[in-house]
């Protein structure tokens, strides 16, 4: 269905894809893996032709899908073979509602009006959007929104179907949503499915197969090949190459299959954390905290004590109320009622200046927090800013992340680079209180790995780190308490392994296989120190 | 389920604010606003752009307010009955004429004041059209020629909120880094441009996402009838330009404007018409104009006739003097017309929110 026949494809003399060959066949899901910036965007949006009719650069070889070649064709003349759906799917929405949107691309085919309601009608039915579907897509949530996006995508009747990320912004439960309509229409219409995605642990139980994209090269194979031999693969995959379980493993069921002499091997009681001693007063103090929007009441009355050293991960569904909570605490964001004390002192009472020396926060958006020209001329406005001495903000960032281009702009860096220079620029006012917003999205895993050593060294070194996140695994490396919102109200608070555990929603893969261990490294160690065979 | 079709919303708004600047009496003028009140209050839908009749009620106050400072500081000082005095500034010969300060009477203030109204009266009428039926939905009933141009006008439409959304996201961060200075330099760096930049990357994945669904797909329309389409609708539009600028003026002999309008108004139709046989893409719900429609339309004609018979009848009501002070009568006529502008209120059901499939 897609074929690459010895594409290459690069800007300049710099390239991204070289000699890529491999074929789809018809109906299969398949899987696109790789670290970040590792060209998966670039080899996605050279299916329907958006590389590189939109972006230039030089390609050679030959990619046809569903027998028609992508060279002479522009991305709009290939919209009835290929549906794109992109990272963002609100930047991509041409209208403001619902059905509308999903007619879109059947009225620039020129589809007669009696067969594009049936099929708008039938695409309704089979994303779920029958209650939706009269809305405005501003009042969605997020999930509801990357359905449409997909649907969209799917009313031309595409034979092939192109996704960038379609979970990475998404909490587990909508992400769900979102993955089992697209197991839906790969069973249902036939339609081939290409996907590229971090949370590999999401989506690696529906790939038929997979390809890997390292060094401008694929390789192809089952899911599970694929993955053993890739930089990036999610924790099950790891645990089965620790354990020699044969496949590897990808999904949890294979990997319970052949857990049993592991799980005898570990059965002594898990290591408890030494609990973090309760300090005399905590650094933060908020008492019913209330944010209300125009008709919504986004957090509601939550109390919440933090102490120096705590490494604490608010989850909970897009929505909750997690960033309005954060935005709130740091004390820039709206705060309708409650008292907020940070070492005393109300961050809202506060200039912005005093503020941001109490607690910082890493906004969703790194890139926000960013402005000047190249890293240097950002590092010395954040001194300026901080009134800290010169060069600090260069010696935070040279401790987060090596070799970085001083003179590079801001927003060529990669994902994993421009978080660490906004929290570089956060730390150069020393706020003992530090706050993230959703900061792995776009992160790979050894980037995830790197952010929560990073966390947990300045949780040592007396830091409070606060991260509200939906990435589970991410929790289960970084957390050691976890706080669950849910309609802006808290529904559980407590020490993480605890909390973890007892959700499925919120249960890392390794403790859904081994119940008690949290990550793969806490396994290893376990096997280390009782010194046992895993059989 | 739906209300009224969005081109008789639009006609009967725009023929409400005909009626309202063919008069300057006050209570004709609130009438109008009360009547546009009434009707959005009963036939909005629950739509994100329903909430802006609210804001150009907002808008018409502050034209009101504007009209009134301006009087006080420049106004003319007819009217015998002084308020107060402002320190009158002598110009320089070469701007005689104006004035600055000096005596502040009822009569020009009531004068200002109803002018003023009248501005108002208008900014409301094109909020009801607003929250009645937004932009989106009356471009959805243009001709298919026009097609490009609505959603390129659409796509405009969507910047505005996005550019206040990411001002707004773009502050708040700026504050998060301690910065809250205020000189327009500094302002300039770190909020205008990474704005821009927002709005840039933004334009650009709209622009991918819309060629990847097909938008603007070689339509197969061969060029020599493409042409001709685009002479026709040129010519057509430069008809209407010289026959209206015709019209306007007097030196052209009324027959040749008329006849000029004419022309370019007939060949933009026939080159709409033409174009529109061509165009590849298909419309996925178009509103029917019925007859629920026309009585809508009727219904602002009403206001319109009423205040061109009051016109000509009793003129001195429809445009009250406000010197000597008197309170203005209410002519007849126009009063009846917009209160019939009101009846869609009662013609157009209320739009039920729909959760289910329509």
């Amino acid at each position: 269905m897609i074929r690459f026949d010895s594409v290459t494809f690069g800007y300049g003399d710099r390239p991204i894809l070289r000699e890529v060959t491999f074929a789809v066949p018809e109906g299969e899901f398949c899987l696109l893996v790789g670290t970040t910036g590792a060209g998966k965007s670039t080899l996605l949006r050279s299916v329907n032709g958006l590389v590189p009719h939109f972006t230039g650069g030089t390609m050679s070889g030959e990619i046809t899908v569903a027998g028609r070649s992508v060279r002479e064709a522009s991305p709009a003349d290939l919209a009835d073979v290929v549906g794109y759906v992109a990272q963002d799917p609100l930047a991509g929405f041409v209208t403001d509602e619902v059905e509308l949107e999903l007619a879109y691309t059947a009225e620039q085919l020129g589809l007669p009006q009696a067969t594009m309601r049936k099929r708008v009608t039938e695409i309704v039915d089979l994303l779920g959007l029958a209650d939706v579907r009269g809305r405005a897509l501003a009042g969605l949530s997020s999930g509801q929104r990357q359905r449409v996006a997909i649907g969209a995508a799917l009313v031309a009747g595409p034979s092939a179907l192109v996704l960038d990320e379609p979970t990475s912004a998404l909490d587990p439960g909508a992400a769900d949503e979102v993955l089992s309509a697209l197991h839906r229409l790969v069973h249902d219409l036939g339609v081939t499915v290409l996907l590229a995605e971090h949370r590999l642990e999401r989506v690696a139980q529906y790939a038929d197969s997979a390809l890997l994209l390292h060094g401008g090269e694929v390789t192809s194979g089952t899911p599970g090949a694929v993955l053993a031999a890739s930089p990036v693969a999610p924790p099950v995959v790891h645990l089965g190459k620790l354990a020699g379980w044969p496949g590897p493993p990808v999904t949890i069921r294979q990997a319970r299959r052949s857990a049993g002499p592991l799980r005898e091997a570990l059965a002594n009681p898990a290591p408890t954390e030494p609990e973090p001693e309760p300090s005399d007063a905590p650094l933060l103090r908020a008492g019913a905290v209330t944010v209300d929007y125009p008709g919504v009441r986004a957090v509601d009355r939550i109390d919440l004590d933090a102490s120096r050293g705590e490494r604490i991960a608010l989850m909970g569904r897009n929505g909750s109320g997690k960033s309005s909570l954060l935005w709130a605490l740091q004390g820039t964001g709206r705060r309708s009622s409650g008292s907020v004390a940070i070492e005393g002192a109300d961050p809202a009472e506060s200039k912005a200046a005093r503020r941001r020396t109490l607690a910082g926060l890493v906004p969703a958006e790194p890139a926000d927090l960013l402005y000047a020209e190249s890293v240097a001329a950002e590092c010395a406005a954040a001194d300026r800013e901080g009134g800290a001495p010169a060069g600090t903000c260069a010696k935070i960032l040279a401790d987060l992340v090596e070799d970085l281009d001083e003179a590079a702009h801001p927003r060529d860096l990669s994902e994993g680079q421009r978080l660490a220079l906004a929290l570089a620029v956060t730390l150069t006012a020393a706020p003992p209180l530090l706050l993230l917003d959703e900061p792995t999205r776009g992160l790979d895993y050894p980037g995830k790995e790197a952010l929560a050593a990073r966390l947990r060294k300045l949780a040592d070194a007396g830091h409070c780190v606060m991260v509200a996140t939906h990435d589970v695994e991410f929790v289960a490396e970084f957390a050691s308490r976890v706080v669950i919102l849910s309609d802006g109200e808290v529904v559980a608070d407590g020490p993480a392994r605890q909390i973890v555990s007892a959700s499925p929603m919120f249960a890392p893969q390794v403790e859904k296989v081994i119940p008690g261990r949290l990550t793969v490294g806490e396994v290893a160690a376990a096997l280390e120190a009782s010194d046992g065979e895993p059989g | 389920m739906t209300g009224a079709h969005p081109v008789a919303w639009w006609s009967w708004a725009l023929l409400l604010a005909t009626a309202a600047s063919r008069t300057a009496n006050p209570w004709l003028l609130l009438l109008i606003i009360g009547v546009s009140g009434l009707v959005v209050t009963w036939c909005r839908g629950d739509e994100p752009w329903s909430g802006a009749y609210r804001v150009f009620l907002l808008i018409g106050a502050a034209a009101i307010a504007v009209r009134m400072v301006f009087y006080v500081i420049f106004g003319g000082a007819e009217g015998a009955t002084v308020l107060f005095r402002l320190p009158e500034v002598r110009l320089p010969d070469w701007a005689a004429g104006f004035r600055l300060g000096g005596a502040v009477t009822t009569e020009g203030a009531l004068a200002a004041a109803y002018d003023g109204l009248r501005l108002a009266t208008l900014l409301v009428c094109v909020g009801a059209a607003n929250a009645l039926a937004s932009p989106r939905r009356l471009l959805r009933s243009m001709p298919a020629a026009l097609y490009e141009v609505s959603v390129a006008v659409v796509v405009a439409l969507s910047v505005a909120p996005q550019l206040v959304s990411s001002v707004t996201r773009i502050r708040r961060a700026r504050a998060l880094r301690g910065n809250t200075r205020r000189n327009p330099a500094n302002l300039m760096r770190t909020v205008v441009v990474p704005v821009l930049h927002d709005a840039l990357d933004r334009s650009l994945a709209l622009a991918a996402a819309m060629a990847s669904r097909g938008y603007g797909r070689a339509a197969g329309i061969p060029a020599p009838a493409r042409r001709a389409t685009s002479a026709f609708l040129l010519t057509g539009l430069l008809g209407l330009c010289a026959g209206a600028y015709a019209l306007l003026g007097k030196a052209t002999p009324a027959p040749v404007a008329w006849g000029l309008l004419a022309i370019g108004a007939a060949a933009a139709v026939f080159g709409i018409a033409f174009a529109s046989k061509r165009v590849p893409h298909t419309r996925y719900r178009t509103d029917r104009f019925g007859p629920r429609d026309w009585a809508v339309l009727a219904a602002g004609s009403a206001a319109v006739a009423g205040t061109v018979v009051s016109g000509a009848v009793e003129a001195g009501a429809v445009w009250p003097a406000t010197s000597p002070l008197t309170a203005p009568p209410l002519p007849a006529a126009a009063a009846a017309g917009i209160l019939i502008a009101a009846a869609p209120a009662a013609l157009v059901p209320a739009r039920i929110p729909q959760g289910g499939p329509a």
